[in-house]
């Protein structure tokens, strides 16, 4: 490939003072990826993308947007009706948001599946678990912003989850409200952190991109790089490919801003909150129904508050919950199943998170919240000691030879 | 410049060693850089002055309660607009100036729709500042009209500026009587 | 990448279907009568002659005790109206302003940038007057309620005689769509209430659709605006990312 030292005088000028050529060179341009990643692995960058989409948008609405408890709700409606292009911002931003956690979701499932948080990678995993906090936290304090009446009724019910908090818990929680109730001053605060966030999140990414290029890119197969032969430049590939899966997630993402908007919000966020009046359904977005089904399934309400918790920090410990061998649940035969199971799983606590708590939901909830941790608690340490996996390949090269040798055959004979 | 435009080898050549730019690479390239634009675009124009803004972007005074020789100010787009009802005396002083002793030459029919009334944007032409001279009591500095305190500019009983380190005249907003005694600036 | 379209897909399925509270909330009541609006669906856009006679309904009707406080009467534009027919409407409202020289605040003819003022000082004035209820502000009705535009519509002709064994509240009237059926509005429409100016006969479902039609704009005035550039940027993007997905194509064909 081309010399990281660049010919041009101007270019060489700076790179004795500033060594920028190469380093993009060694880290983008010719940085060695495993030569087998499949479009799983698009989502890392795809989700750095929203990352600077939501910058982007939400600096251009906090020109806008002004967070007082009396102007709020109108200054969001200001930005949707009197300011050029405001609807095309703020509905980007905010469906912006799904997409950002879609795509996380995403990555964090293709790390369980190819078991990319196991050794030596479990500082990156761990990175990768508080850039989840980090966007959750953002995207709650966000969805404060706007002050209707979902806004103020998620505030008022997450911010009380610290009264749970054994004897401290009430001084908590009006530490956090700065008064007798949910009010302009946690507005405020919440707004301050809001635009706080993305900047502690570029930070972390930064951290785990440098984790991740400290020790490689997992891949479908879970085994190590062995020689140059197993690797390929990440450019032009990865860049490539990284640009069509952009263009095809903006593609969704813009169907969702153009023609339906609204539809993964709340319809009762459009009416101005009213402390007085608490609406018939409390949901939180669908990013949070998995956690809140955890919340609501345990009947005490410090147990509930821990269990939420817990389904999150558990993953902390996961490489060492998972006593498996071999990483990829491609040579894991019932790992491979399970994983399935998981996501199902997943899927039905975020629906059930969605409905009324009573009767059978509540019974599906407490299932599936058992199961969730089972999973990790009891399946994964012993699935690992139990599990026989298929042999692995000697080397990612000859795993690519031997399944892509037949196609291109064909394909060859095709053109005779 | 002439550096960055000397071309070593091609830029576009692949490992496979074909120099030309292929058309779908074209064709990407051309398509990113109409979206680029197009996303850069309404981000931009966000900033603009927004319909509310400018919806309100006239003002209607009423003129019934100014005497003669008193001046108001009334708020015209975050600016303040002097409205004086001149006497006769400075009507004819504004008029009896020769254009030889003005920097920005204008005659005060240009300026005064109405003799009577002068409408001016109060922002000294120098660098921002509010000059006085519209409350009773304020020095209107040499010539009878406004006095800007910060670089020390004298304005005339037409507003025009006639010494000291302003440029121009006091600007005179677009306005319109509606009747006799109501006008409309902007 | 078909196994990436088939997720993609099924996740959207579920969210459409399984996770959305306004479709568990939509169950929940009696089924809608009428959803088809034409502003509804990729392509539709507003009924204009119906916005128009939505305006006259809202301010000879609705006007009387429901706000419209995100609409300035400069908007009215996007109905079809010239400037002249907009400060001519403008003008038929007073509205409060000032403080004037002496301090006091007081009553003006509306401008076109002035927006509808509300009926009532306050909310405690407007509770006062209505029997304890409050009427809410129209301007985003349509986006907020489940069930939208058809809500709406359904609220406004669902009064119907209540049931024998039901206990209704003093001052409160049957609707078969307000969730517990007792709502504190008169029913508002009956027919030959206003006197359309294009000589539409005034019933109560063209009323209610006209009306219904024009708060769906006051709610989303961007609407038509926001479905035509969509529709430009997703054939552009689609292009865009075919264009690139054959490059893909061919730069990987090179790996062995």
């Amino acid at each position: 490939m081309s010399s990281p030292v660049p010919r041009n005088k101007v270019a060489q000028w700076i790179e004795y003072r500033l060594p920028v050529f190469s380093w993009v060179s060694h880290n983008l341009t010719d940085f060695p990826e495993p030569k087998n990643l499949n479009y799983w692995w698009n989502f890392g960058s795809l989700a750095g993308i929203m990352l600077v989409w939501q910058i982007v948008t939400g600096i251009v609405l906090a020109m806008h947007y002004t967070p007082h408890v009396d102007m709020a709700f109108n200054s969001v409606e200001r930005i949707m009706r009197d300011v050029e292009w405001g609807w095309l911002i703020r509905y980007s931003h905010m469906n912006g948001a799904s997409m950002f956690f879609a795509v996380v979701y995403i990555h964090i499932f293709r790390g369980l599946y190819y078991g990319s948080y196991k050794s030596p990678r479990e500082i990156l995993w761990w990175l990768g678990i508080v850039l989840l906090l980090l966007i959750m936290g953002a995207a709650f304090t966000g969805y404060v912003l706007p002050w209707g009446q979902m806004s103020f009724w998620a505030a008022t019910v997450i911010t009380n989850l610290f009264s749970a908090v054994p004897w401290i818990g009430g001084g908590v929680v009006e530490w956090l409200w700065g008064g007798f109730g949910v009010d302009n001053p946690l507005l405020n605060r919440f707004y301050a952190l809001h635009y706080l966030l993305p900047f502690v999140i570029v930070g972390v990414v930064v951290l785990h991109i440098w984790a991740l290029h400290h020790r490689r890119s997992n891949n479908p197969l879970g085994i190590d790089i062995k020689s140059e032969k197993d690797t390929i430049p990440f450019h032009p590939y990865y860049t490539v490919r990284d640009m069509f899966g952009m263009g095809a997630m903006l593609f969704v993402l813009f169907i969702f801003i153009f023609f339906i908007p609204n539809m993964l919000g709340e319809t009762i966020n459009y009416v101005p909150a009213n402390p007085m009046q608490t609406p018939s359904h409390i949901v939180p977005e669908w990013y949070f129904l998995p956690y809140y089904a955890i919340l609501r399934a345990i009947p005490d309400k410090l147990g509930g508050v821990i269990a939420m918790l817990v389904s999150i920090l558990v993953l902390f410990i996961l490489p060492w919950l998972d006593t498996s061998k071999v990483r990829s649940a491609r040579f894991r035969p019932i790992y491979k199943q399970l994983f399935w199971v998981f996501l199902a799983d997943c899927i039905v606590l975020g629906w059930v998170g969605a409905q009324p708590a009573e009767g059978v939901n509540i019974v599906i909830s407490r299932i599936c919240t058992a199961y969730y941790f089972a999973h990790f608690l009891i399946i994964m340490p012993i699935l690992g000691k139990l599990e026989r996996p298929r042999p692995l390949p000697e080397s990612i090269h000859e795993a690519v030879l031997k399944k892509r040798g037949p196609a291109q055959a064909a394909a060859a004979m095709e053109k005779h | 410049m002439a550096e960055t435009s000397h071309q070593h080898g091609a830029p576009g050549a692949s490992p496979h060693g074909e120099t030309r730019r292929d058309f779908l690479v074209l064709t990407a390239g051309a398509m990113g850089a109409i979206a680029t634009i197009a996303v850069v675009w309404p981000l931009l124009e966000t900033m603009n002055p927004a319909a509310d803004t400018l919806a309100l972007s006239s003002t209607e005074v009423d003129l019934t309660a100014i005497e003669i020789g008193q001046s108001i100010t009334v708020v015209w787009r975050n600016k303040p607009v002097f409205i004086r009802r001149r006497t006769q005396e400075e009507i004819d002083a504004a008029r009896a100036v020769s254009l030889d002793d003005l920097g920005d030459k204008q005659t005060d029919e240009e300026r005064a729709q109405k003799p009577e009334w002068l409408v001016l944007v109060g922002v000294c032409t120098h660098l921002g500042c509010i000059p006085l001279g519209t409350k009773k009591g304020d020095p209107r500095g040499d010539f009878g009209g406004w006095f800007c305190p910060c670089h020390g500019s004298h304005y005339d009983t037409s507003g025009r500026i006639r010494k000291g380190p302003a440029p121009r005249n006091l600007e005179v907003p677009a306005y319109q009587f509606v009747s006799d005694t109501l006008v409309k600036i902007g | 990448m078909r196994r990436l379209i088939a997720a993609a897909s099924a996740a959207l399925v579920l969210g459409l279907t399984g996770l959305s509270p306004a479709a568990l909330a939509a169950t929940e009541g009696a089924a809608l009568p009428h959803t088809d609006f034409p502003h509804v669906g990729v392509f539709g856009k507003y009924d204009k002659p119906a916005l128009k006679r939505g305006l006259q309904v809202y301010r000879e009707v609705c006007s009387a005790c429901h706000g419209l406080k995100h609409i300035a009467f400069r908007n009215l534009t996007a109905l079809g109206l010239s400037d002249d027919e907009i400060k001519a409407i403008a003008e038929t409202y007073q509205i409060q302003d000032g403080p004037n020289d002496e301090g006091e605040m007081f009553e003006r003819a509306g401008r076109p940038s002035d927006y509808f003022p509300n009926p009532f000082a306050n909310e405690k004035a407007a509770r006062a007057s209505n029997n304890g209820a409050y009427p809410p502000d129209l301007s985003l009705i349509t986006k907020g309620r489940d069930g939208h535009e058809g809500y709406v519509y359904a609220i406004l002709t669902g009064y119907e005689e209540p049931p024998a064994d039901f206990a209704l509240g003093e001052g409160m009237n049957y609707n078969k769509y307000f969730p517990g059926h007792q709502i504190a509005m008169a029913p508002p429409l009956n027919d030959g209430q206003v006197t359309y100016e294009d000589g539409t006969e005034a019933k109560v479902a063209t009323m209610a659709h006209d009306v219904v039609t024009f708060l769906a704009w006051a709610a989303e005035p961007e609407l038509e605006e926001r479905k035509a550039v969509g529709l430009k940027v997703l054939i552009f993007i689609g292009l865009l990312t075919a264009v690139l997905y054959a490059i893909n194509v061919r730069i990987w064909s090179r790996v062995t």
